[in-house]
């Protein structure tokens, strides 16, 4: 029983790292209707950004702020010059687009930082683990900060007028300039609300796998996967799905299929649900009149 | 009238006699060079290795500062394969078609090197010396153009299995590998000394893929089996999380460490250098930071070397030792070629090195080789971590017959 509570609680620890990128891919979709396939390069190269910060001696929680601001002007000029001019191109242009940008980041980031493995503070450190060793403070620590980042989103969305109108901006792009939003801005904002809350991903997952160009590169996978469970429009669907995923997955390994298959079953329980409810377990059904 | 016999044997005399004649017609060998090719990550994830074809090509700059081998200058080219199969498939058809060089030297990459094997061998192009662990570069009945050189993976888990063997009667043994060859070659390692029967009653092992962000879930799995000994066989960046895991939850096992993740910098650092007190690995290189060797010969030729021929590299950098190593080997393996650079002698010279002493090899490695032992180096220290650096103790062990 010691094994499984340590299983579910491992789980929730990686699930946590999966549901914060998962959350970063949601933001995006819900501002443009599109995938960033570099979102995790996206969020690496941020992580690097803050880690130099540290190295340079500032404070942790001052490189942290600083970081989601810079990522935030990244996320924006980067829609704005890459992405605004293929806009209006196929879906498939788009993809080309992130995948070009996915290598580009990447391999810049690589380029400039190296490739060696760096230490990535954590601001929750304890000299002891928790619980008998059941979960770190930095686990838990960075769970609360997921949840928090999901909070403010919601509320963001939900409550301010900015939030509606970037909304409208991603549903109806026609109708929403015609009462006066200004679409193309909306966008680019959404890139960069993205991007920061990559960059808050980035730095709550590298102090534990560690910070390299790849960090990112195993974890937007399972963060799709979460996504995609949850419902890809809806952040708290998409949270809940990185964490479901995060348990399954070791559940699996640990009591069911053993660690060689823990990925494929806990995908295949994902197309199970697909397939029951296209739109994720929580994602908003789109009828569209044809 | 001559007899058929006699003009044979006559014309079998006047094709062996001049054999630096013959080497003349040799691929990749003119009366001014020898064409040897390369493959290194000189870019990607992997880069850091690329800093052992940069010291392999300061010590051929040097080799032919002092004269070359039998009138001839080495031309070593090396291509970039960022650690790629699909890359270095194409430049290693590069190195043989265009390039035509006369072989193959320490190509690195156990994925890269698996992709070209075949090739090689159709093609009779020596693919020697390879920077790679993985134990079937010594399987010279299916593959004799292949050969490694340091020693594998498998090699090295038999030599933990040993020293476990030689200190506890009982013990539960768990293995978390990377599944891959690489990974599974410590499995088999193992298993080759505990016996297959032993093992498979009582030997618990969980596999790790690299897409896996952490192997925190089967360091758990193990550590609820109640093994009492741990066998890591994860590369650096897991084998990091793994050692600060089982530090985390108390699990009190006797860590056994693959040495691919030895490194300070990239392991035991990141993992936090208190949480790896105890673990145990092997080696084969003398350190640069070991104050055994502070003045050492085999080390000073090895910083003199440093000092005039690659003055912008790391000396710290276990890399570039081994770089050094294997440019001795190549000198080594040259001399013995004694003018004849055909592709058939130098393999069977590269088969037939017998107790070559590499300065920068642990006192009491030697290189051997032999038609029939394609691994050169088959000893190892083993060393534990101290919280600060790797100690070395007792003495050489040697991996089993198998």
């Amino acid at each position: 029983m010691d094994g499984l509570a340590h299983q579910i609680v491992a789980g929730i620890a990686t699930g946590g790292i999966y549901a914060s990128v998962a959350l970063a891919i949601v933001m995006i979709y819900q501002a443009t209707h599109h995938v960033n396939f570099a979102q995790g390069e996206m969020a690496t190269l941020s992580t690097f950004i803050a880690w130099s910060m540290v190295q340079a001696g500032m404070p942790y929680w001052v490189a942290f702020f600083a970081t989601i601001a810079v990522s935030f002007a990244i996320g924006v000029v980067v829609e704005r010059i890459l992405i605004r001019p293929v806009a209006n191109a196929p879906v498939l242009t788009m993809v080309g687009v992130f995948i070009g940008l996915l290598l580009i980041i990447g391999n810049a980031t690589g380029w400039i930082f190296g490739y060696t493995t760096k230490v990535f503070p954590s601001p929750f450190a304890s000299e002891k683990p928790l619980f008998g060793g059941l979960v770190s403070a930095h686990e838990l620590g960075s769970t609360a900060v997921t949840l928090t980042v999901l909070t403010l989103v919601w509320a963001f969305f939900r409550f301010t007028k900015l939030g509606l109108a970037m909304r409208a901006a991603a549903y109806n792009p026609r109708s929403a300039r015609l009462v006066g939003i200004r679409v193309g801005w909306m966008l680019a904002l959404g890139w960069g609300l993205a991007a920061a809350i990559g960059a808050v991903a980035g730095m709550m997952v590298a102090p534990v796998v560690f910070l390299d160009p790849t960090m990112m590169l195993g974890i937007l996978l399972y963060a799709f996967a979460g996504a995609l469970m949850g419902g890809i429009d809806n952040p708290a669907g998409a949270v809940l799905g990185g964490f479901t995923v995060g348990v399954l997955e070791n559940l699996a390994g640990a009591y069911v299929v053993g660690t060689e298959l823990k990925l494929t079953v806990a995908l295949a329980i994902i197309i199970g649900v697909l397939l029951v409810r296209p739109s994720g377990l929580f994602g908003r059904v789109v009828f569209s009149r044809v | 009238m001559l007899g058929r016999r006699q003009v044979l044997a006559g014309a079998a005399a006047a094709l062996a006699a001049p054999a630096v004649a013959r080497a003349e017609d040799a691929v990749g060998v003119t009366a001014t060079e020898i064409r040897i090719g390369n493959t290194m990550p000189y870019s990607g994830p992997n880069s850091a290795y690329g800093v052992i074809g940069r010291t392999e090509q300061a010590f051929v700059r040097m080799l032919n500062e002092g004269g070359g081998f039998a009138g001839r200058k080495i031309n070593f080219i090396t291509y970039d394969d960022a650690f790629s199969p699909p890359k270095t498939v194409e430049q290693v058809r590069r190195l043989v078609e265009q390039d035509r060089v006369a072989f193959l030297f320490n190509p690195l990459g156990t994925p890269t090197n698996n992709a070209i094997q075949r090739y090689c061998n159709q093609r009779k192009v020596p693919q020697l010396y390879v920077a790679t662990g993985a134990d079937k570069w010594g399987n010279w009945k299916e593959f004799p153009w292949t050969m490694g050189w340091q020693p594998s993976y498998r090699t090295e888990a038999q030599i933990y299995a040993k020293h476990l063997l030689a200190e506890r009667r009982d013990f539960r043994l768990a293995i978390v590998f990377q599944n891959d060859d690489f990974g599974k070659d410590y499995v088999a390692g193992l298993r080759d000394v505990i016996g297959a029967e032993r093992f498979d009653a009582t030997v618990k092992t969980a596999s790790f893929e690299i897409t896996d962000p952490t192997p925190d879930s089967q360091i758990l799995s193990l550590q609820g089996t109640g093994a009492d000994v741990l066998m890591i066989a994860l590369g650096p960046k897991a084998a990091a999380q793994a050692i600060r895991k089982t530090h985390d939850i108390g699990w009190q096992a006797q860590r056994y460490l693959t040495n691919v993740s030895l490194s300070v910098g990239a392991v035991m650092q990141p993992a936090g250098v208190e949480k790896g007190v105890g673990i145990i690995t092997s080696g084969y290189l003398k350190e640069q930071g070991d104050a055994a060797w502070r003045d050492d010969p085999g080390m000073n030729e090895y910083r003199a070397f440093m000092k005039q021929w690659m003055p912008d590299g790391d000396l710290h950098d276990s890399n570039t030792v081994y770089g050094y190593a294997l440019g001795r080997t190549l000198q080594q393996l040259l001399t013995q070629c004694d003018g004849n650079f055909s592709r058939e002698n130098v393999m069977r010279q590269a088969a037939s090195l017998r107790d070559v002493a590499i300065p920068v090899l642990l006192p009491g490695i030697t290189l051997d080789t032999g038609p029939q032992d394609y691994r050169p180096i088959q000893k190892m220290q083993l060393q534990r971590w101290d919280g600060r650096s790797w100690v070395r103790f007792g003495g050489l062990i040697e991996g089993a017959e198998v």
